[in-house]
């Protein structure tokens, strides 16, 4: 497997756009068109988070929008670094929140 | 075979969320044509001849642009021999300017230095040849004079004109399990991957089956090679029958007929899995008013497989939950009940059911082979027990569904 990437909540994500994202009944599926790998989603409310990551916002506005309880948002920068990892999410320009 | 009604769990694993079934395939099988150059002798599709009803160029466009707005990433292409159709390069290109990427399964007969250039010039085409022989002696015997030859070139077509990646594809047999190094080496020297896939008795491969399928202790060696060469050999998913030994083989070990995977022919007919060509598991046809969505979403027979199924005596033994039974396909083709262990069930389990005088393997119900063998290139060189070569064989298509993903083993959250 490859080395995970590590996410923080105050960077700004994005899909790959050679990234996919196809809805399933129990999340989504991702596809990467250069890589072709495939990658599998098992919650909406992680689809929902992926959906919403653009340059204007921080991973940890995504997580409050998709209304993922606090506690779980580890388990949620855990699955993103995994993305990361494969490529299907880019780290946009670093931007921190004073 | 009975399905078990239930709706679809929350959470749980995604076995288990495949199991009923998906929105869309993750990828299917695409049989362009039943015309081929060769007459393989365990050809899937009993191919050989064109079908006068095969889909125009039109039609197959049509196909394309419903598995972009299916979001279908991926399509496997095969046959017959899919270069040889006339505007195969064209619908290449359009499918993989419709965001539908391709794996083609080929002979290597088209496969020129000209070809091989502009294959290597394109993003999300993957080219696989297929090889049943590490060398001539062996692969010819079974795919026909000269073919060994046509790959090699093939190969080296591609790798001379910069084609990275390349997939060799190998049907494993009784005569070429003992060559699995040297296909890999094969590979390694084409700067290939490799794809080893089981022989299925489907097409014609049922005439040759119980001549060609691998012993018991050829099942083990393949086992024990495959557990060494871990990921840097393709299977998809193929051997999961094999997970009884007690370790599971990378992949989904899951049957995904009709839930994530099926196959179009080349007239428009959807199957459950490339290795169902048979009445039994027709689930439509693409020309159908709905399409094919219409044929994936609303089948009787997929929704009937999108349930878990009973599985009979094997829900007793140790191992159901590594091999669930095995291969819908092979027990079909093998006449055995298809709520009982697979043909190959390496616990044994299937032996006493397959020595059954009673057991009536079903007959095909279509055939597109030749009816005059080739000579020459493509001949046929095997005579086996009670297979006549009468029945003139081909194929480029021992294509699994799954092939070319890469299932990690951890699955996103």
């Amino acid at each position: 497997m490859t080395t995970l990437v590590s996410i923080e909540l105050d960077e700004s994500w994005v899909l790959a756009p050679d990234v996919a994202l196809r809805p399933e009944p129990f999340g989504a599926l991702a596809y990467h068109f250069g890589t072709r790998r495939l990658t599998f989603l098992k919650q909406k409310a992680l689809v929902t988070v992926v959906n919403s990551l653009n340059a204007q916002t921080l991973v940890r506005q995504a997580l409050e929008g998709a209304h993922v309880p606090e506690e779980q948002w580890p388990a949620f920068l855990k699955a993103l670094g995994s993305l990361a990892s494969t490529g299907m999410i880019t780290r946009c320009d670093e931007r921190k929140v004073s | 075979m009975t399905s078990v009604m239930h709706s679809r769990p929350q959470g749980g694993s995604l076995v288990e969320q495949f199991e009923y079934g998906l929105d869309a395939p993750i990828c299917l099988t695409w049989e362009l044509t039943y015309a081929c150059n060769l007459a393989c002798v365990h050809c899937l599709s009993s191919s050989g001849r064109r079908d006068p009803r095969e889909l125009s160029t039109e039609q197959c466009e049509a196909i394309i642009d419903e598995l972009q707005a299916m979001q279908v990433f991926y399509v496997n292409i095969g046959g017959g021999e899919p270069t040889i159709r006339p505007d195969f390069w064209h619908l290449l290109s359009y499918a993989v300017d419709h965001q539908v990427g391709v794996k083609f399964s080929t002979n290597g007969v088209r496969i020129t230095p000209e070809r091989a250039a502009f294959l290597a010039s394109t993003d999300y085409v993957d080219v696989q040849i297929s090889l049943d022989g590490a060398t001539a002696e062996v692969n010819d015997r079974v795919r026909g004079k000269g073919s060994y030859q046509m790959a090699i070139q093939a190969l080296d077509n591609l790798s001379a004109a910069g084609f990275k990646d390349a997939k060799i594809s190998v049907v494993v047999t009784r005569e070429n399990v003992s060559q699995l190094d040297l296909f890999k080496e094969l590979a390694d020297h084409h700067g290939a991957t490799l794809r080893l896939t089981r022989l299925r008795p489907s097409g014609r491969g049922a005439d040759v089956w119980s001549e060609l399928h691998p012993t018991a202790e050829q099942q083990r060696e393949l086992y024990n090679w495959l557990l060494v060469a871990g990921e840097s050999v393709l299977t998809g998913d193929s051997f999961f029958h094999l997970a009884g030994y007690g370790e599971s083989l990378p992949g989904l070990n899951l049957c995904g007929a009709g839930r994530v995977v099926c196959l179009i022919d080349p007239i428009g007919d959807v199957y459950a899995c490339p290795f169902a060509i048979h009445d039994q598991f027709l689930a439509g046809n693409v020309l159908s008013p709905n399409g094919f969505s219409g044929v994936w979403q609303t089948s009787e027979l997929f929704q009937e497989l999108r349930s878990p199924q009973t599985s009979g005596a094997c829900t007793k033994c140790e191992f159901f939950d590594a091999c669930r039974g095995g291969c819908m396909a092979a027990k079909f083709f093998t006449g055995l009940p298809l709520d009982g262990p697979d043909p190959e069930c390496v616990q044994g389990y299937s032996e006493q059911a397959l020595l059954q005088v009673g057991r009536t393997i079903p007959s095909a119900s279509q055939d597109h082979s030749r009816t005059a063998a080739p000579r020459g290139i493509g001949e046929n060189l095997l005579q086996i027990g009670s297979f006549t070569p009468a029945a003139p064989p081909s194929r480029a298509c021992a294509e699994d569904p799954l092939a070319g993903f890469d299932f990690p083993a951890n699955l996103t959250t």
